[in-house]
């Protein structure tokens, strides 16, 4: 089995990406973060993690047209890839294994 | 529409570090996110956000590489490096001087360095340094403190019993003497110490074999290794005895390593214990006879000046006739602060170290200074080059990092060879220096310190050219526009007149110290040192034989005169007090006691100025005194008068001239001389007809023909006089050498920035010849400009360095003065020197052909 290093934060950024699945930019992945999320994002902190996924192979990367409101800034969209795909979904079996594997007893259930 | 924008200093700076191919994008985001939260928290708001954001951004993934161009940098190094190495060799001269300039500060840094640090670490051979001291005695009389070295025995057990929480070990020593050491079949002279038990543990001496508590014995000895292979060839034991001054034997007990050069007890090659009965001093219990040092050790916890307040005052009730204390010298002072005045210690060799110190760093930084001025001008004449290099392309660091590359391989050049020459130089060194220093190649700071320096160096001199030719704008300076100043800038001029200045104050001292010399040894002496030798009466078997020894040295016509004496005339040691006839009871002074052979006027050609010399037989108490002796006791007519010395009373029967037996920078001490005294000095005059050399060969002979027990030994006593000059001789050897090279690194520095500026003016020349300038109207004119500066250099040198002559002077009674003559030949020395190096370059260019140099521009 392929393994993949995938951060926590970097499987959070990965999530939103795909989340936002065709206006995935810096603010709105930041804001989407925040949301959903529930935590706090650096722009330093995203773009970074954003670069390294993208080194990674798990994204790719476009640019989008210019708009009014960021001056004249292009926006660069991010796309998750097939590879980045497998790797979600290979750090969420992972998860579910542990999961099943809990005996009932100790969940707190309400 | 009136947008608000983020803060621009921000933007620009995240500009500056952002990787270019991800700048847009997230400037973009930035600015979003800053036009929402203006709209929902406000501009202050949006404004820190927008801050925090930037600064959060400052993250390795997107902070641009700095290596400009990554693949070239590498390549640049290499490309500067070899640039470099072309300019060395396509203008030779000038690296030539440069380099040799720089060399030679370095090399004096280094020397000078070691040389302070060996002073500085004076007797740290012992472990025990900084707990150990000597105990001092200051005698007041008259308002006046003398403080020496020499005290009495009976201090050791005050201080032992008065004070046994402070004062751990101590240890009482007699003054170096040499002993005949014998192991039955060889004699060596050897310097020795009578020393208490406790010294070898106390000065932690490296013990090869034997035990450091071997002075508890009575009976034996210590030896240097050096002596112990000179006697028995090596350093076992097996408890052999040696024989002293064939008189008694000791059993050798250990062997130390010897003392090494840069310690108070160097050449020290016996330790008898004081407890030996044939140690006369030990039963000594007069407070008044100071015959012996005390070396104390305090205790972990004890503080000296606390200490030095409870002991002063011990041998005071003991002593009616003048005030004296006691203090404790550390022995991490003993050494450099050597003088004294009013019963503190105020310098001594510690100034001298300051001194050359000073001097050393001056030195420095004048090649320094010369490095920086050369590498400056050279720089100018390139600034065609930079130009042409930024119409290329070069961005302004990679000029600024071009010359400072340059700059540090000449730096690093000159630290190599520095280290080099020092190196070579070091054994002349320690020659003149009299000391045992060498390159601490195996100490890591040594290499730190000179890497850092060369580091310095280079980065300072280079900075100016750097920085300041690689602002050029390129069109201007290939056009010629920038450079066309006719004289050099302020700050070149600050720097050529700084270094004259020192060079010139280094003359005058160097040749202030010479003349302070000269002067001491044209003191009037008072009697004849020529061909006067002193022979010791080291064993009993010398003693017994020494009227037939003379006898026969007469008969074979070896010598001219023998006399005897308790010491030698190149130096009296002992001193005592007199009473006389109407003496103030208050009144202390002490004399120079001499012992002599009723024959000693004749053979050390005294000048007898009153009174009678002594007869040969019957005047066991008659005294010979000398002239300050006879002022002092103040006698209208001292013939004939009592004096009592040493509780015998003695007639005075002579009046001599005073003469010249100790520092020569001082006075002449009262001295008297009387024949009832122990003798342990022969004093011979060499016969003039015959070489000294054969003289002294066939009087050996006769000495040891006679079964004398000892070898036949001698001093010269002009040379052992000598002695006295050695130090300032010594320094102003020193002080010569600094001052030439002074002169040389200044006189190189003017030779390039004579070039230089030449070279500049030449165009100015030509179209002045062509308007019709003799060659010496021209000459005059490019010299002028050296002259004037030369001149304000020694406005400016010649009264501190005036200061700084008449306080070294001072600590002399008798000094020479400072003339104008010094003054005189040391100025016009220099402005010769001056008017030579750049009138060189000047006729060079007057000379040239004006139709030539007008048409290369």
């Amino acid at each position: 089995m392929k393994k993949h290093h995938l951060g926590e934060f970097e499987e959070m950024v990965l999530l939103a990406v795909g989340v936002l699945h065709g206006d995935a930019y810096g603010v709105s992945l930041k804001k989407e973060i925040e949301t959903r999320g529930e935590r706090n994002v650096s722009v330093g902190a995203l773009q970074t993690a954003l670069i390294r996924l993208e080194k990674k192979g798990y994204v790719k990367s476009s640019e989008g047209e210019k708009t009014q409101e960021r001056a004249g800034r292009p926006k660069k969209y991010y796309q998750i890839t097939a590879y980045g795909q497998s790797a979600l979904e290979y750090k969420k079996s992972i998860r579910s294994r542990f999961w099943d594997a809990m005996p009932n007893i100790q969940l707190n259930i309400r | 529409m009136n947008q608000p924008e983020p803060p621009k200093y921000l933007l620009r700076f995240f500009k500056w570090f952002c990787k270019p191919e991800l700048h847009s994008f997230i400037e973009g985001d930035l600015i979003e996110m800053f036009q929402e939260r203006v709209e929902s928290q406000g501009q202050r708001m949006a404004d820190w956000f927008f801050i925090w954001d930037v600064l959060l951004l400052f993250r390795p993934d997107i902070i641009r590489p700095f290596k400009i161009f990554k693949i070239e940098t590498n390549y640049m190094f290499k490309q500067n490096l070899t640039l470099s190495w072309r300019l060395i060799r396509g203008n030779k001269g000038y690296a030539f001087v440069n380099i040799a300039g720089l060399t030679m500060g370095m090399t004096v840094a280094i020397l000078i360095g070691l040389w302070i640090w060996n002073e500085l670490s004076f007797d740290a051979y012992f472990e025990n340094r900084d707990k150990l001291a000597q105990v001092m005695v200051n005698q007041t009389h008259e308002g006046i403190t003398y403080t020496a070295s020499s005290i009495q025995v009976p201090l050791g057990n005050a201080l032992k019993e008065g004070f046994p929480s402070d004062l751990g070990q101590m240890a009482l020593s007699s003054f170096k003497r040499n002993f005949m050491v014998s192991n039955g079949h060889q004699k060596l002279k050897s310097s020795g110490l009578w020393v208490g038990t406790d010294f070898p543990s106390m000065f932690s001496l490296k013990l090869l074999s034997g035990s450091i508590k071997s002075l508890e014995n009575p009976t034996s000895v210590l030896i240097s290794e050096s002596l112990a292979n000179s006697l028995f060839g090596s350093q076992d034991l097996d408890h052999s005895v040696i024989r002293i001054d064939n008189r008694f034997d000791v059993e050798l007990a250990g062997v130390y390593e010897d003392f090494p050069k840069n310690t108070s007890f160097h050449e020290t090659k016996i330790l008898l214990p004081w407890k030996n009965k044939e140690n006369f001093l030990r039963n000594q219990s007069d407070w008044t006879d100071h015959c012996c040092q005390l070396f104390v050790q305090l205790d972990g916890r004890a503080n000296i000046d606390i200490l030095n307040e409870k002991i002063k005052n011990i041998p005071t009730a003991h002593i009616e006739q003048w005030k004296e204390e006691i203090m404790l010298h550390p022995l991490n002072k003993l050494y450099l602060f050597n003088q004294f005045e009013n019963g503190r210690a105020t310098g001594g060799r510690v100034d001298f170290v300051l001194l050359f110190g000073i001097t050393g760093v001056f030195v420095l930084l004048l090649a320094c200074i010369n490095f920086m001025n050369l590498a400056t001008v050279r720089s100018e004449e390139r600034g065609k080059e930079v130009g042409i290099r930024k119409t290329l392309g070069s961005a302004r660091i990679q000029i600024v990092f071009q010359f400072l590359s340059e700059s540090l391989l000449y730096a690093f050049l000159s630290l190599i060879a520095s280290i080099m020459i020092a190196w070579v130089a070091l054994p002349f060194f320690n020659q003149l220096a009299q000391t045992d220093i060498t390159l601490p190649t195996d100490q890591p700071v040594f290499w730190i310190l000179s890497f850092l320096f060369a580091l310095f160096t280079g980065l300072i001199a280079a900075s100016y050219p750097a920085f300041y030719l690689s602002s050029f704008k390129p069109i201007k300076v290939l056009r010629n526009t920038v450079h066309a100043k006719t004289s050099s800038p302020l700050l070149r001029k600050l720097l050529v007149t700084t270094q004259f200045v020192v060079s010139i104050t280094l003359i005058l001292g160097t040749l202030l110290v010479f003349r302070q010399v000269q002067y001491a040894k044209n003191r009037v002496t008072g009697f004849d040192r020529d061909k006067l030798i002193t022979v010791d009466i080291s064993t009993p078997e010398l003693r017994k034989n020494l009227d037939v020894i003379k006898h026969d040295l007469r008969q074979r016509g070896l010598i001219s005169d023998m006399a005897y004496s308790s010491q030698s005339p190149s130096h009296f040691t002992n001193n005592n007090s007199l009473n006389w006839k109407g003496k103030d009871p208050n009144f202390t002074m002490f004399f120079r006691n001499v012992g002599v052979s009723p024959d000693y006027g004749e053979t050390i050609g005294w000048d007898l100025i009153g009174g009678r010399d002594f007869r040969l037989s019957g005047d066991s108490t008659s005294m010979i005194i000398n002239e300050s002796t006879a002022e002092i006791l103040g006698f209208d007519n001292p013939l004939g008068e009592i004096v009592e010395w040493r509780g015998k009373n003695f007639t005075i029967t002579g009046i001599v001239k005073d003469m010249l037996t100790q520092s020569p920078y001082e006075p002449t001490e009262a001295s008297f001389f009387v024949t009832d005294d122990f003798m342990t000095k022969i004093i011979i005059r060499l016969p003039s007809n015959i070489s000294d050399h054969d003289a002294l060969s066939a009087i050996g002979q006769v000495f040891e023909s006679h079964d004398t027990g000892a070898p036949f030994d001698y001093q010269f006593v002009d040379q052992e006089y000598a002695k006295k000059y050695d130090y300032e001789e010594r320094i102003g050897n020193l002080a010569a050498i600094f001052a030439f090279l002074a002169i040389f690194i200044s006189g190189l520095g003017l030779f390039g920035l004579a070039s230089y500026v030449a070279k500049q003016r030449n165009r100015e020349i030509g179209i002045r010849k062509i308007l019709g300038a003799s060659v010496s109207n021209l000459w005059i004119l490019l010299t002028e400009e050296f002259v004037r500066l030369v001149t304000i250099a020694a406005i400016i040198a010649v009264p501190f360095a005036s200061l700084l002559m008449n306080d070294w002077l001072s600590q002399y009674t008798y000094r020479t003065s400072i003339t104008w003559e010094i003054f005189a030949v040391t100025i016009v020395s220099v402005l010769f020197i001056t008017i030579v190096i750049v009138g060189i370059q000047a006729i060079k260019v007057a000379v040239a052909n004006p139709i030539k140099v007008i048409r290369s521009h």
